[in-house]
Protein backbone atom coordinates (compact mmCIF):
# COMPACT_ATOMS: atom_id res chain seq x y z
CA UNK A 1 0.00 0.00 0.00
CA UNK A 2 2.86 2.50 0.69
CA UNK A 3 4.53 1.79 -2.05
CA UNK A 4 2.10 2.25 -4.29
CA UNK A 5 1.17 5.18 -2.77
CA UNK A 6 5.01 5.96 -3.22
CA UNK A 7 4.73 5.10 -6.53
CA UNK A 8 2.23 7.28 -7.44
CA UNK A 9 4.13 10.15 -5.16
CA UNK A 10 7.03 9.34 -7.32
CA UNK A 11 5.87 9.80 -10.98
CA UNK A 12 3.90 12.80 -10.17
CA UNK A 13 7.18 14.52 -8.51
CA UNK A 14 8.80 13.22 -12.15
CA UNK A 15 5.39 15.06 -13.78
CA UNK A 16 5.88 18.20 -11.55
CA UNK A 17 9.76 18.17 -12.45
CA UNK A 18 9.31 18.00 -15.82
CA UNK A 19 6.49 20.22 -16.03
CA UNK A 20 8.32 23.21 -14.21
CA UNK A 21 11.85 22.93 -16.31
CA UNK A 22 9.40 22.70 -19.04
CA UNK A 23 7.54 26.38 -18.08
CA UNK A 24 11.66 27.34 -16.74
CA UNK A 25 12.73 26.86 -20.29
CA UNK A 26 10.45 28.23 -22.15
CA UNK A 27 10.71 31.35 -19.90
CA UNK A 28 14.08 31.19 -20.60
CA UNK A 29 13.31 31.03 -24.91
CA UNK A 30 10.64 33.67 -24.82
CA UNK A 31 14.07 36.20 -23.60
CA UNK A 32 15.79 35.17 -27.48
CA UNK A 33 13.66 37.49 -29.51
CA UNK A 34 16.75 37.07 -31.52
CA UNK A 35 16.09 33.69 -32.45
CA UNK A 36 12.34 33.28 -32.57
CA UNK A 37 11.63 36.56 -34.14
CA UNK A 38 12.12 35.60 -37.82
CA UNK A 39 9.96 32.90 -37.63
CA UNK A 40 7.20 34.27 -36.27
CA UNK A 41 6.06 35.35 -39.76
CA UNK A 42 6.31 32.04 -42.02
CA UNK A 43 4.92 30.18 -39.09
CA UNK A 44 1.73 32.78 -39.01
CA UNK A 45 1.30 32.07 -43.19
CA UNK A 46 2.05 28.48 -42.45
CA UNK A 47 -0.32 27.71 -39.19
CA UNK A 48 -2.75 30.42 -39.91
CA UNK A 49 -3.33 31.53 -43.15
CA UNK A 50 -3.15 27.78 -44.83
CA UNK A 51 -5.62 27.15 -42.36
CA UNK A 52 -8.86 29.54 -43.57
CA UNK A 53 -10.10 27.30 -45.91
CA UNK A 54 -11.07 24.69 -43.43
CA UNK A 55 -12.00 27.04 -40.65
CA UNK A 56 -14.83 29.33 -43.21
CA UNK A 57 -16.03 25.84 -44.59
CA UNK A 58 -16.93 25.17 -40.77
CA UNK A 59 -18.63 28.50 -40.58
CA UNK A 60 -20.76 28.28 -43.54
CA UNK A 61 -22.24 24.57 -42.75
CA UNK A 62 -22.65 26.18 -38.48
CA UNK A 63 -24.82 29.41 -39.95
CA UNK A 64 -26.95 27.41 -42.11
CA UNK A 65 -27.76 24.78 -39.12
CA UNK A 66 -27.72 27.57 -36.63
CA UNK A 67 -30.44 29.59 -38.80
CA UNK A 68 -32.84 26.46 -39.43
CA UNK A 69 -33.02 25.12 -36.03
CA UNK A 70 -33.52 28.64 -34.48
CA UNK A 71 -36.44 28.55 -36.38
CA UNK A 72 -37.24 25.09 -35.33
CA UNK A 73 -36.90 26.08 -31.70
CA UNK A 74 -39.04 28.73 -31.73
CA UNK A 75 -42.03 27.69 -33.79
CA UNK A 76 -44.03 30.68 -33.70
CA UNK A 77 -43.64 31.14 -29.65
CA UNK A 78 -41.11 33.65 -29.84
CA UNK A 79 -41.22 36.32 -32.90
CA UNK A 80 -38.66 35.07 -35.69
CA UNK A 81 -36.08 37.92 -35.51
CA UNK A 82 -34.74 36.17 -32.52
CA UNK A 83 -33.22 33.71 -35.10
CA UNK A 84 -30.96 36.71 -35.36
CA UNK A 85 -29.74 37.28 -32.38
CA UNK A 86 -29.49 33.08 -31.43
CA UNK A 87 -27.20 32.44 -34.78
CA UNK A 88 -24.87 36.11 -33.79
CA UNK A 89 -24.74 35.09 -30.14
CA UNK A 90 -23.63 30.92 -30.32
CA UNK A 91 -21.30 31.96 -33.55
CA UNK A 92 -19.18 34.50 -31.68
CA UNK A 93 -19.20 33.26 -28.34
CA UNK A 94 -19.20 29.31 -28.84
CA UNK A 95 -19.41 27.24 -31.85
CA UNK A 96 -17.10 29.94 -33.98
CA UNK A 97 -14.09 29.23 -31.48
CA UNK A 98 -15.00 26.09 -30.57
CA UNK A 99 -15.52 24.67 -33.91
CA UNK A 100 -12.81 26.48 -35.71
CA UNK A 101 -10.64 25.44 -32.80
CA UNK A 102 -11.36 21.98 -32.87
CA UNK A 103 -10.63 21.99 -36.51
CA UNK A 104 -7.60 23.61 -36.34
CA UNK A 105 -6.41 21.50 -33.75
CA UNK A 106 -6.52 18.51 -36.43
CA UNK A 107 -4.59 20.76 -38.13
CA UNK A 108 -2.28 22.72 -36.51
CA UNK A 109 -1.39 20.92 -33.56
CA UNK A 110 -1.18 17.42 -35.65
CA UNK A 111 1.17 19.64 -38.11
CA UNK A 112 3.54 20.99 -35.37
CA UNK A 113 3.80 17.12 -33.65
CA UNK A 114 4.52 15.65 -36.95
CA UNK A 115 7.21 18.29 -38.07
CA UNK A 116 8.98 18.06 -34.47
CA UNK A 117 8.64 14.70 -33.56
CA UNK A 118 10.26 13.97 -37.26
CA UNK A 119 12.92 16.06 -36.18
CA UNK A 120 13.06 14.21 -32.94
CA UNK A 121 13.68 10.85 -34.72
CA UNK A 122 16.38 12.70 -37.55
CA UNK A 123 18.36 13.45 -34.56
CA UNK A 124 17.92 17.04 -35.92
CA UNK A 125 17.20 18.29 -33.07
CA UNK A 126 19.66 16.60 -31.05
CA UNK A 127 21.78 18.46 -34.31
CA UNK A 128 20.28 22.31 -32.95
CA UNK A 129 21.41 21.13 -29.31
CA UNK A 130 24.87 20.45 -30.77
CA UNK A 131 25.06 23.45 -32.26
CA UNK A 132 23.66 25.61 -28.78
CA UNK A 133 20.76 26.89 -30.03
CA UNK A 134 18.02 27.18 -27.61
CA UNK A 135 15.55 24.52 -29.32
CA UNK A 136 12.87 25.74 -27.28
CA UNK A 137 13.39 29.17 -28.90
CA UNK A 138 14.25 27.85 -32.13
CA UNK A 139 10.89 25.68 -32.65
CA UNK A 140 8.10 26.38 -29.92
CA UNK A 141 7.98 30.43 -29.13
CA UNK A 142 7.42 30.69 -33.03
CA UNK A 143 4.91 28.12 -32.93
CA UNK A 144 3.06 29.19 -29.97
CA UNK A 145 3.53 32.61 -31.11
CA UNK A 146 1.74 32.56 -34.32
CA UNK A 147 -0.94 30.36 -33.08
CA UNK A 148 -1.93 32.36 -30.27
CA UNK A 149 -2.25 35.32 -32.74
CA UNK A 150 -3.49 33.58 -36.29
CA UNK A 151 -6.15 31.68 -33.75
CA UNK A 152 -8.14 34.73 -33.40
CA UNK A 153 -7.86 36.20 -36.86
CA UNK A 154 -9.23 32.96 -38.62
CA UNK A 155 -11.81 32.65 -35.49
CA UNK A 156 -13.20 36.78 -36.65
CA UNK A 157 -13.72 35.89 -40.33
CA UNK A 158 -14.66 32.66 -39.56
CA UNK A 159 -17.56 34.31 -37.26
CA UNK A 160 -18.17 36.85 -39.58
CA UNK A 161 -18.85 34.17 -42.65
CA UNK A 162 -20.93 32.47 -40.49
CA UNK A 163 -23.20 34.91 -39.47
CA UNK A 164 -23.43 36.07 -42.95
CA UNK A 165 -24.16 32.31 -44.14
CA UNK A 166 -26.82 32.36 -41.38
CA UNK A 167 -28.60 35.61 -42.38
CA UNK A 168 -28.59 34.60 -46.14
CA UNK A 169 -30.43 30.76 -44.47
CA UNK A 170 -32.81 32.78 -43.11
CA UNK A 171 -33.97 35.22 -45.73
CA UNK A 172 -34.09 32.66 -48.56
CA UNK A 173 -35.60 29.59 -46.15
CA UNK A 174 -37.13 31.46 -43.29
CA UNK A 175 -39.70 34.07 -43.71
CA UNK A 176 -37.54 36.66 -42.51
CA UNK A 177 -36.33 39.83 -43.74
CA UNK A 178 -32.57 41.04 -43.96
CA UNK A 179 -33.88 44.17 -41.32
CA UNK A 180 -35.55 41.56 -39.05
CA UNK A 181 -32.89 39.30 -38.83
CA UNK A 182 -30.18 42.10 -37.99
CA UNK A 183 -32.66 44.00 -35.78
CA UNK A 184 -32.28 40.37 -33.67
CA UNK A 185 -28.58 40.42 -33.69
CA UNK A 186 -28.30 44.32 -33.22
CA UNK A 187 -30.41 44.31 -29.87
CA UNK A 188 -28.93 41.28 -28.15
CA UNK A 189 -25.09 42.70 -29.65
CA UNK A 190 -22.76 43.09 -26.54
CA UNK A 191 -19.47 43.97 -27.45
CA UNK A 192 -18.56 41.21 -24.78
CA UNK A 193 -19.63 39.04 -27.24
CA UNK A 194 -16.94 39.53 -29.72
CA UNK A 195 -13.48 39.34 -27.43
CA UNK A 196 -15.20 37.01 -25.39
CA UNK A 197 -15.07 34.83 -28.40
CA UNK A 198 -11.91 36.11 -29.32
CA UNK A 199 -10.00 35.79 -26.02
CA UNK A 200 -11.08 31.79 -26.22
CA UNK A 201 -9.77 31.41 -29.20
CA UNK A 202 -6.11 33.06 -28.55
CA UNK A 203 -5.89 31.11 -25.48
CA UNK A 204 -7.08 27.74 -27.80
CA UNK A 205 -3.86 28.87 -30.11
CA UNK A 206 -1.63 28.91 -27.36
CA UNK A 207 -3.00 25.58 -25.80
CA UNK A 208 -2.89 23.71 -29.32
CA UNK A 209 0.49 24.67 -30.34
CA UNK A 210 1.96 23.58 -27.14
CA UNK A 211 0.62 20.41 -26.63
CA UNK A 212 1.91 20.19 -30.44
CA UNK A 213 5.29 20.85 -29.56
CA UNK A 214 5.70 19.39 -26.13
CA UNK A 215 4.66 15.69 -27.76
CA UNK A 216 6.54 16.13 -30.80
CA UNK A 217 9.60 16.73 -28.75
CA UNK A 218 9.04 13.81 -26.75
CA UNK A 219 8.39 11.45 -30.24
CA UNK A 220 10.68 8.27 -29.63
CA UNK A 221 11.01 5.56 -32.07
CA UNK A 222 11.02 6.19 -35.69
CA UNK A 223 7.52 7.15 -38.05
CA UNK A 224 5.62 5.08 -36.13
CA UNK A 225 6.27 7.14 -32.75
CA UNK A 226 5.75 10.11 -34.76
CA UNK A 227 2.28 8.68 -35.54
CA UNK A 228 1.55 8.29 -32.24
CA UNK A 229 2.81 11.50 -31.20
CA UNK A 230 0.73 13.42 -33.98
CA UNK A 231 -2.78 11.34 -32.81
CA UNK A 232 -1.81 12.40 -28.95
CA UNK A 233 -1.57 15.85 -29.67
CA UNK A 234 -4.74 16.22 -31.51
CA UNK A 235 -6.61 14.32 -28.62
CA UNK A 236 -4.75 16.42 -26.17
CA UNK A 237 -5.52 20.04 -27.59
CA UNK A 238 -9.26 18.83 -28.44
CA UNK A 239 -9.09 18.04 -24.88
CA UNK A 240 -7.31 21.48 -23.90
CA UNK A 241 -9.73 23.32 -25.72
CA UNK A 242 -12.59 21.57 -23.53
CA UNK A 243 -11.41 22.69 -20.37
CA UNK A 244 -10.61 25.83 -21.63
CA UNK A 245 -13.59 26.93 -22.92
CA UNK A 246 -15.29 25.60 -19.62
CA UNK A 247 -12.97 27.77 -17.53
CA UNK A 248 -13.27 30.84 -20.01
CA UNK A 249 -17.29 30.68 -19.28
CA UNK A 250 -16.89 30.50 -15.77
CA UNK A 251 -14.38 33.27 -15.07
CA UNK A 252 -15.49 35.88 -17.59
CA UNK A 253 -19.31 35.11 -17.78
CA UNK B 1 41.04 15.76 -23.01
CA UNK B 2 37.97 13.78 -23.28
CA UNK B 3 38.12 11.35 -20.09
CA UNK B 4 34.99 8.44 -19.62
CA UNK B 5 35.48 7.13 -15.94
CA UNK B 6 33.31 3.85 -15.16
CA UNK B 7 30.41 4.98 -17.04
CA UNK B 8 27.14 2.81 -17.35
CA UNK B 9 24.24 3.45 -19.19
CA UNK B 10 21.35 1.42 -19.66
CA UNK B 11 17.76 1.77 -21.74
CA UNK B 12 14.95 0.02 -19.44
CA UNK B 13 16.73 -3.18 -18.72
CA UNK B 14 18.90 -3.08 -21.56
CA UNK B 15 22.66 -2.35 -19.98
CA UNK B 16 24.60 -0.15 -22.76
CA UNK B 17 27.29 0.81 -21.41
CA UNK B 18 29.10 -1.26 -18.39
CA UNK B 19 31.97 0.55 -16.73
CA UNK B 20 33.48 2.28 -19.89
CA UNK B 21 36.56 4.08 -19.54
CA UNK B 22 38.33 5.74 -22.28
CA UNK B 23 40.75 8.29 -22.27
CA UNK B 24 41.03 10.45 -25.68
CA UNK B 25 43.86 12.59 -25.70
CA UNK B 26 44.27 16.05 -27.45
CA UNK B 27 45.23 16.36 -30.84
CA UNK B 28 45.10 13.08 -31.63
CA UNK B 29 42.52 11.39 -33.85
CA UNK B 30 40.73 7.78 -31.83
CA UNK B 31 38.81 5.64 -33.72
CA UNK B 32 36.56 3.43 -31.72
CA UNK B 33 35.45 0.21 -33.20
CA UNK B 34 32.83 -1.85 -32.31
CA UNK B 35 30.03 -4.29 -33.19
CA UNK B 36 27.36 -2.80 -35.14
CA UNK B 37 24.74 -1.92 -31.45
CA UNK B 38 27.39 -2.13 -28.83
CA UNK B 39 26.64 1.89 -27.77
CA UNK B 40 29.37 3.77 -29.68
CA UNK B 41 26.49 6.65 -30.96
CA UNK B 42 25.68 6.59 -27.09
CA UNK B 43 29.02 6.99 -25.49
CA UNK B 44 29.27 9.87 -28.21
CA UNK B 45 26.44 11.45 -27.21
CA UNK B 46 28.06 11.73 -23.75
CA UNK B 47 30.28 13.54 -24.50
CA UNK B 48 28.52 16.96 -25.53
CA UNK B 49 25.52 15.76 -22.79
CA UNK B 50 23.01 14.44 -24.98
CA UNK B 51 22.70 11.63 -22.80
CA UNK B 52 23.40 11.43 -19.35
CA UNK B 53 25.48 8.15 -17.66
CA UNK B 54 23.51 6.50 -15.01
CA UNK B 55 26.58 5.77 -13.36
CA UNK B 56 30.32 7.37 -13.66
CA UNK B 57 32.26 10.27 -14.92
CA UNK B 58 32.39 11.78 -18.53
CA UNK B 59 34.84 14.78 -18.51
CA UNK B 60 36.05 16.83 -21.21
CA UNK B 61 38.89 19.13 -20.26
CA UNK B 62 38.27 18.70 -16.72
CA UNK B 63 34.70 19.88 -16.83
CA UNK B 64 31.92 17.19 -15.18
CA UNK B 65 29.67 17.42 -18.56
CA UNK B 66 26.76 16.38 -16.67
CA UNK B 67 27.26 18.69 -13.91
CA UNK B 68 27.38 22.42 -16.50
CA UNK B 69 25.20 25.08 -16.14
CA UNK B 70 23.00 25.59 -19.12
CA UNK B 71 25.36 28.07 -20.01
CA UNK B 72 28.59 26.06 -19.48
CA UNK B 73 27.37 23.68 -21.74
CA UNK B 74 26.25 25.67 -24.10
CA UNK B 75 29.89 26.81 -24.61
CA UNK B 76 31.40 23.15 -24.38
CA UNK B 77 28.81 22.49 -27.37
CA UNK B 78 30.33 25.25 -29.14
CA UNK B 79 33.59 23.79 -28.77
CA UNK B 80 32.53 20.26 -30.16
CA UNK B 81 31.30 19.53 -33.71
CA UNK B 82 29.58 16.51 -33.64
CA UNK B 83 28.55 14.90 -37.15
CA UNK B 84 25.74 12.50 -36.64
CA UNK B 85 25.68 9.44 -38.15
CA UNK B 86 22.42 9.94 -40.85
CA UNK B 87 24.02 13.79 -41.05
CA UNK B 88 20.93 15.10 -39.36
CA UNK B 89 20.85 17.87 -41.82
CA UNK B 90 18.17 20.40 -41.19
CA UNK B 91 15.34 19.41 -43.76
CA UNK B 92 13.25 22.97 -43.87
CA UNK B 93 17.30 24.91 -44.79
CA UNK B 94 19.23 24.85 -47.74
CA UNK B 95 22.62 23.53 -47.36
CA UNK B 96 23.60 26.91 -46.76
CA UNK B 97 21.52 27.61 -44.10
CA UNK B 98 22.27 24.27 -42.30
CA UNK B 99 26.09 25.66 -41.83
CA UNK B 100 25.29 28.75 -41.12
CA UNK B 101 22.70 28.06 -38.22
CA UNK B 102 25.49 27.55 -35.61
CA UNK B 103 27.58 30.27 -36.91
CA UNK B 104 24.45 32.70 -36.39
CA UNK B 105 24.23 32.05 -32.98
CA UNK B 106 27.65 33.36 -32.01
CA UNK B 107 26.23 36.87 -33.31
CA UNK B 108 28.94 37.27 -36.57
CA UNK B 109 28.07 39.45 -39.21
CA UNK B 110 26.16 38.00 -41.76
CA UNK B 111 29.38 38.72 -44.37
CA UNK B 112 31.50 36.90 -41.83
CA UNK B 113 28.88 34.41 -41.80
CA UNK B 114 29.22 33.46 -45.49
CA UNK B 115 32.36 34.07 -45.77
CA UNK B 116 32.86 30.70 -43.27
CA UNK B 117 29.89 29.06 -44.43
CA UNK B 118 31.85 29.27 -48.01
CA UNK B 119 35.43 28.64 -46.76
CA UNK B 120 33.52 25.14 -44.70
CA UNK B 121 31.70 23.96 -48.03
CA UNK B 122 35.19 24.52 -50.14
CA UNK B 123 36.80 22.41 -47.78
CA UNK B 124 34.33 19.12 -48.00
CA UNK B 125 34.13 19.69 -51.65
CA UNK B 126 30.48 21.12 -52.45
CA UNK B 127 31.16 25.16 -52.73
CA UNK B 128 28.24 25.49 -55.44
CA UNK B 129 25.55 23.25 -53.22
CA UNK B 130 24.72 26.39 -51.05
CA UNK B 131 21.40 26.80 -52.71
CA UNK B 132 19.95 22.97 -52.81
CA UNK B 133 17.96 21.41 -50.16
CA UNK B 134 19.03 18.43 -48.08
CA UNK B 135 16.38 16.12 -49.74
CA UNK B 136 18.09 16.66 -53.21
CA UNK B 137 21.09 15.18 -51.99
CA UNK B 138 22.47 12.31 -52.37
CA UNK B 139 23.88 10.47 -49.05
CA UNK B 140 27.11 11.02 -49.73
CA UNK B 141 27.27 14.62 -50.05
CA UNK B 142 24.55 15.15 -46.38
CA UNK B 143 27.46 13.22 -44.84
CA UNK B 144 29.68 16.21 -46.29
CA UNK B 145 27.31 18.61 -45.41
CA UNK B 146 27.48 17.81 -42.06
CA UNK B 147 30.62 17.64 -41.94
CA UNK B 148 31.14 21.23 -43.13
CA UNK B 149 28.50 22.29 -40.46
CA UNK B 150 30.79 20.66 -38.10
CA UNK B 151 34.15 22.61 -39.27
CA UNK B 152 32.41 25.79 -40.05
CA UNK B 153 32.42 26.53 -36.21
CA UNK B 154 36.14 25.73 -36.04
CA UNK B 155 35.54 23.32 -32.95
CA UNK B 156 38.43 22.09 -30.84
CA UNK B 157 36.96 18.33 -30.74
CA UNK B 158 34.73 16.94 -33.78
CA UNK B 159 32.89 13.60 -33.00
CA UNK B 160 32.29 11.78 -36.11
CA UNK B 161 29.63 8.98 -36.29
CA UNK B 162 30.24 6.53 -38.75
CA UNK B 163 31.45 9.03 -41.43
CA UNK B 164 31.67 6.86 -43.83
CA UNK B 165 29.62 3.83 -44.11
CA UNK B 166 27.56 3.32 -46.79
CA UNK B 167 29.70 5.31 -48.92
CA UNK B 168 31.22 4.32 -52.47
CA UNK B 169 35.22 3.23 -51.66
CA UNK B 170 36.40 6.57 -53.45
CA UNK B 171 34.03 9.10 -51.70
CA UNK B 172 34.99 7.02 -48.61
CA UNK B 173 38.70 7.84 -49.22
CA UNK B 174 37.61 11.63 -49.57
CA UNK B 175 36.15 11.57 -46.44
CA UNK B 176 39.08 9.74 -44.62
CA UNK B 177 41.46 12.34 -46.54
CA UNK B 178 39.01 15.56 -44.82
CA UNK B 179 39.49 14.15 -42.06
CA UNK B 180 42.88 14.02 -41.39
CA UNK B 181 43.49 17.33 -42.96
CA UNK B 182 40.75 18.77 -40.68
CA UNK B 183 43.12 17.28 -37.91
CA UNK B 184 46.33 18.68 -39.19
CA UNK B 185 45.08 22.02 -40.54
CA UNK B 186 42.98 23.03 -37.88
CA UNK B 187 44.45 21.14 -35.07
CA UNK B 188 41.28 19.74 -34.19
CA UNK B 189 41.14 16.41 -31.72
CA UNK B 190 38.98 13.95 -33.24
CA UNK B 191 37.42 11.35 -32.35
CA UNK B 192 35.51 8.71 -35.02
CA UNK B 193 33.56 5.77 -34.50
CA UNK B 194 33.08 3.46 -37.44
CA UNK B 195 33.14 -0.06 -38.36
CA UNK B 196 35.38 0.73 -41.70
CA UNK B 197 38.55 -1.15 -41.30
CA UNK B 198 40.69 0.78 -44.08
CA UNK B 199 39.22 4.34 -42.93
CA UNK B 200 39.99 3.34 -39.50
CA UNK B 201 43.47 2.81 -40.44
CA UNK B 202 43.62 5.72 -42.55
CA UNK B 203 42.50 8.24 -39.96
CA UNK B 204 43.62 6.65 -36.49
CA UNK B 205 46.29 7.66 -34.10
CA UNK B 206 44.88 5.36 -31.39
CA UNK B 207 42.27 2.74 -31.62
CA UNK B 208 39.84 1.68 -29.10
CA UNK B 209 37.57 -1.60 -29.24
CA UNK B 210 34.17 -1.56 -27.96
CA UNK B 211 32.88 -4.70 -27.34
CA UNK B 212 29.52 -6.12 -24.19
CA UNK B 213 29.75 -2.59 -22.94
CA UNK B 214 33.07 -1.49 -22.12
CA UNK B 215 36.70 -1.13 -24.27
CA UNK B 216 38.07 -4.32 -24.86
CA UNK B 217 41.29 -3.41 -26.15
CA UNK B 218 43.21 0.51 -26.59
CA UNK B 219 46.29 0.93 -28.46
CA UNK B 220 48.45 2.77 -31.46
CA UNK B 221 47.40 1.64 -35.01
CA UNK B 222 50.72 -0.55 -34.88
CA UNK B 223 49.45 -2.30 -31.60
CA UNK B 224 46.18 -2.63 -32.88
CA UNK B 225 47.13 -4.54 -36.10
CA UNK B 226 49.60 -6.75 -34.62
CA UNK B 227 47.30 -7.69 -31.10
CA UNK B 228 46.44 -11.48 -31.20
CA UNK B 229 43.65 -10.46 -29.12
CA UNK B 230 40.71 -12.80 -30.83
CA UNK B 231 38.29 -10.69 -30.44
CA UNK B 232 39.82 -7.92 -32.06
CA UNK B 233 41.59 -10.29 -34.74
CA UNK B 234 38.23 -11.20 -35.59
CA UNK B 235 36.65 -7.93 -36.05
CA UNK B 236 39.76 -6.45 -37.78
CA UNK B 237 39.60 -9.44 -40.41
CA UNK B 238 35.99 -9.60 -40.92
CA UNK B 239 35.76 -13.41 -39.99
CA UNK B 240 32.44 -14.65 -39.51
N1 LIG C 1 17.42 6.78 -26.98
C1 LIG C 1 17.47 5.44 -26.84
N2 LIG C 1 16.46 4.79 -26.24
C2 LIG C 1 16.48 3.46 -26.09
N3 LIG C 1 17.48 2.67 -26.51
C3 LIG C 1 18.52 3.24 -27.13
C4 LIG C 1 18.57 4.66 -27.33
N4 LIG C 1 19.72 4.96 -27.96
C5 LIG C 1 20.35 3.78 -28.14
N5 LIG C 1 19.66 2.74 -27.66
C6 LIG C 1 20.06 1.34 -27.65
O1 LIG C 1 21.42 1.29 -27.29
C7 LIG C 1 22.10 0.32 -28.05
C8 LIG C 1 23.34 0.92 -28.65
O2 LIG C 1 22.96 1.88 -29.62
P1 LIG C 1 24.00 2.71 -30.47
O3 LIG C 1 23.21 3.54 -31.39
O4 LIG C 1 24.95 3.39 -29.59
O5 LIG C 1 24.76 1.58 -31.28
P2 LIG C 1 26.01 1.76 -32.23
O6 LIG C 1 27.17 1.10 -31.59
O7 LIG C 1 26.15 3.19 -32.59
O8 LIG C 1 25.55 0.90 -33.46
P3 LIG C 1 25.65 1.24 -35.03
O9 LIG C 1 27.01 0.87 -35.45
O10 LIG C 1 24.63 0.34 -35.65
O11 LIG C 1 25.33 2.69 -35.19
C9 LIG C 1 21.12 -0.21 -29.06
O12 LIG C 1 20.70 -1.48 -28.63
C10 LIG C 1 19.98 0.75 -29.02
O13 LIG C 1 18.77 0.06 -29.21
MG1 LIG D 1 25.70 4.36 -34.16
Amino acid sequence: MTDRLNRIGVAQLGFIRRTGRWAADAWRALGLPRIWAPQVIPQMRRLGVDSIPIALFLAVFTGIVLALLASYIFTGAVPLYFVGALVAKTIMMELGPVLTGMALAGRVGANIAAELGTMKVTEQVDALETLAVDVHAYLVVPRTIAATVMFPVVTAMAIAVGVVSGWITATNLLDLSTQEFFKGVRQFYQFKDAWFGLVKSASFGCAIAIMGSLTGLRTQGGAEGVGRSTTRAVVLGCEAILVLDAFWALVLL
Amino acid sequence: MIRFTDVSKSFGAKRVLDHFSLEIPTGQTTVLLGYSGTGKSVALKHIVGLLEPDEGIVEVDGQIVPELSRDDLVRLRSSIGYVFQFAALFDSLSVFDNVALGLRQQRRSEADVAARVAASLERVGLADQGDRFPSELSGGMRKRVGIARAIALEPRYILYDEPTTGLDPVTSAVIDELMVRTKRDLGVTGVVVTHDMRSAFAVADRIAMLYQGRVHAVGTVDEIRRTDDPVVRQFIEGRP
